[in-house]
């Protein structure tokens, strides 16, 4: 099986490890994995503040770079998200409405495609999973708390695989952390505040380390919490399922 | 600057210089949207019941004006003499001069969102009406000169020793008191005073039915029905979209509406208004203010179905970190968002972006409105009618040419990384947003696209 690994632009630029952990990752679960060199960015920080009329320039080159591949894989389930509802072209219509449904969330990919069920994985820290709401409420990689509906998280399951691993449970299981684009510095006060809060629960649980499938949610955990200078750590899900220790 | 700005990111700013405060405030809400959880987690068919009444909704709006007619008519048939209002200012005038022409100029009112909406009180009041609110949180909020900051709540932002403060002021009781029993006491008696006194009511309607012409109002206190009951004169205002076609359907909406807001069953009093008893006046004023050209927008149109539950406000987490006044709308929270800018453009420009698009608000909704997409398309129709900062376009712009192009990119991120690794100066100051209150992130010696191109070649080497 052949996959095209689509690098969102923050993680290329500021996370390339968690882009690392998931080539590694899906190449130890027999994938080929082609990184078309050339790609940028979905186009979502334009779209979400209001811009979609100027994310044409990064629709196209995104497909220029990944039609025709039938499985697209990232790390970053706001990202596939923004692709799955609004890649669009008029010069490549065809190619634009083709994409859409080939793109999943790593997590999504691995507990749906490869129908994963266990992994040599070993991460022996006590470790609090931030559910993303673009990953949660939009992909629906896990059921949310506002539903009556069975629980069920495809983050979760796959993290049960992984040995010494001690989930957290926390107060709120599906609070946003405030990043949102543009609004963590639009709207700055209430996004430190809930930034400040949701990493609060996690410490409150004593979690080592914030987990999750949306490597900008951890980002802005992260700032928050070197902010407040406390040990804990960010590290997105891919790296936990990829890592050895 | 502070507090001048009528934008929600500057009030939510003063909001969030008092902590404590703000963590009060998220908790009080929360625990209304955990009661909400367990009264409707504790129901099977509870997600059947939000598609139905949604359904309902969609097929009301669908045929509004079929239905209106049907409820004019049945309505009159009952006694009732029917009004229409084009905007907020015919409202207030009709209700104005129903007052006049009985020579009352003291009213009672019952808690109505759309008068909020109309801004009927301070209309009253410039022609020397008064009006008394007689649900018990939107009288405090009206004794402290403010607007209600939650629909089903209004006063939720006030704490009990502030409630004690505004008392003391306005009914008497001693400085310093808090206990809730004795200051709820106390209103009892002031608004009995004003029920035993007042000639006219005005009451707001949660739902109408078009088969039988009768009203339904909802509130916990019994305000409505006190109010409406000894005045000579029963006036209710509600907007067009609070129609239902028949009685059977209000099974649906009563056991949705009060789960949905404060995690009770049911309300205490589901009032039935149906004709106006021997000697008494009934009145209904039919109010557009802007609904039929929302209905006339099809992305927006949803938003129509709303019954005013407050589910979205209390699970909203940037409501409940910004406070209800931060969206200077009677309607405040994620409905409010969608629905202002439908009234005014400019004015509530900001509103939509008063959010991180984490869709809870949507999920929550028992008639499924999707707020959060309505908030997305708002963010596109606002943009593209050049409602947006002329700074904030530019560097639009400047992401997008850099973003399309894989070679300004690369540079870009290379140039970003070393900006932040060799004069993190240059971004770590008082001018960058992000790190008023978070670091940046660490920048790595490479790229993903750096790292992989090396690693190809050393395969291929």
């Amino acid at each position: 099986m052949e996959v095209a690994l689509f690098v969102p632009c923050y993680v290329d630029q500021f996370y390339p490890q968690v882009a690392q952990a998931s080539l590694e990752l899906l190449e130890r679960l027999g994938v080929r994995v082609v990184y078309p060199e050339g790609q940028t960015c979905c186009g979502q920080p334009m779209a979400n503040s209001g811009y979609e009329h100027l994310t044409g320039g990064c629709n196209e080159n995104f497909i220029r770079h990944f039609d025709g591949y039938e499985y697209i894989v990232s790390p970053s389930g706001s990202c596939v998200l923004h692709l799955k509802e609004h890649l669009s072209s008029d010069k490549n219509k065809q190619q634009a409405v083709a994409i859409r449904p080939r793109i999943y969330e790593l997590t999504e990919f691995l507990t749906d495609v490869l129908q994963v069920e266990e992994l040599e994985a070993r991460f022996p820290y006590k470790v609090g999973m931030h559910q993303s709401c673009h990953g949660q409420r939009g992909l629906k990689l896990s059921q949310m708390s506002e539903l009556t509906a069975p629980m069920f998280s495809k983050p979760g399951k796959l993290l049960h695989m992984v040995k010494d691993i001690e989930l957290v449970t926390l107060d709120r299981g599906d609070e946003c952390c405030g990043f949102g684009g543009t609004f963590c510095v639009a709207e700055e006060a209430v996004s430190v505040k809930m930034g400040k809060d949701r990493v609060a629960d996690h410490l409150r649980h004593d979690a080592e380390y914030i987990t999750g499938a949306d490597m900008s949610c951890l980002m802005h955990m992260e700032g928050v919490l070197k902010r407040a200078k406390s040990k804990t750590k960010v590290i997105h899900i891919a790296e936990i399922l990829n890592s050895s220790i | 600057m502070r507090g001048t700005s009528k934008r929600h990111a500057d009030l939510a700013d003063v909001f969030n210089a008092d902590e404590a405060r703000v963590d009060w405030h998220d908790e009080t809400l929360w625990f209304v949207r955990t009661k909400r959880d367990r009264a409707t987690h504790g129901l099977e068919e509870w997600e059947s019941l939000r598609e139905v009444a949604s359904e309902v909704k969609h097929h009301t709006l669908a045929n509004l004006s079929t239905y209106l007619e049907e409820f004019e008519q049945q309505a009159i048939a009952n006694g009732v003499q029917v009004h229409w209002a084009t905007d907020a200012a015919e409202h207030n005038e009709i209700v104005c001069h129903l007052l006049q022409k009985h020579g009352i100029d003291r009213m009672v009112k019952s808690k109505s969102m759309l008068t909020e909406e109309c801004h009927l009180n301070d209309y009253l009041a410039d022609r020397g009406i008064e009006v008394i609110d007689s649900d018990l949180g939107e009288r405090i909020v009206q004794l402290a000169k403010e607007m209600p900051s939650h629909i089903v709540l209004p006063c939720i932002h006030k704490k009990k020793e502030e409630i004690g403060d505004l008392f003391h002021e306005h009914l008497g009781t001693e400085a310093g008191e808090s206990d809730p029993q004795i200051l709820t006491e106390t209103a009892r008696q002031h608004l009995r005073d004003t029920f035993l006194t007042r000639r006219a009511a005005l009451t707001g309607v949660n739902f109408a039915v078009a088969e039988t012409g009768e009203m339904v109002v909802c509130t916990n206190e019994g305000n409505a029905d006190m109010g409406a009951h000894l005045s000579s004169i029963h006036i209710a205002s509600m907007g067009i979209e609070k129609l239902i076609p028949k009685r059977a359907h209000l099974g649906v909406f009563l056991r949705l509406l009060t789960r949905s807001a404060t995690g009770q069953p049911i309300t205490t009093y589901s009032s039935h208004f149906k004709r106006p008893r021997e000697g008494q006046e009934m009145h209904i004023v039919l109010v557009d203010n802007g609904r039929s050209r929302q209905l006339a927008r099809e992305d927006f149109r949803n938003s129509l179905k709303c019954i005013r539950c407050g589910a979205c406000m209390n699970t909203c987490p940037v409501y409940r970190r910004s406070g209800g006044h931060s969206y200077h709308y009677a309607i405040s929270g994620p409905i409010g968002s969608i629905l202002a800018p439908n009234l005014d453009m400019k004015d509530f420009a900001d509103l939509p972006f008063a959010s991180t698009l984490c869709g809870s608000c949507s999920n929550v909704c028992p008639v499924k409105i999707d707020i959060h997409n309505q908030l997305y398309k708002w963010r596109q129709e606002l943009v593209k009618a050049g409602y947006t900062d002329k700074k904030k376009t530019a560097a639009m712009k400047l992401m997008a040419a850099t973003l399309s192009s894989p070679a300004k990119f690369k540079l870009a991120g290379k140039l970003g990384r070393l900006t932040l690794r060799y004069i993190p100066f240059a971004v770590n100051n008082g001018l960058n947003p992000w790190y008023k209150g978070r670091e940046m992130p660490s920048p790595p010696k490479q790229s993903f696209g750096e790292w992989y191109a090396s690693r190809k070649k050393e395969g291929e080497g």
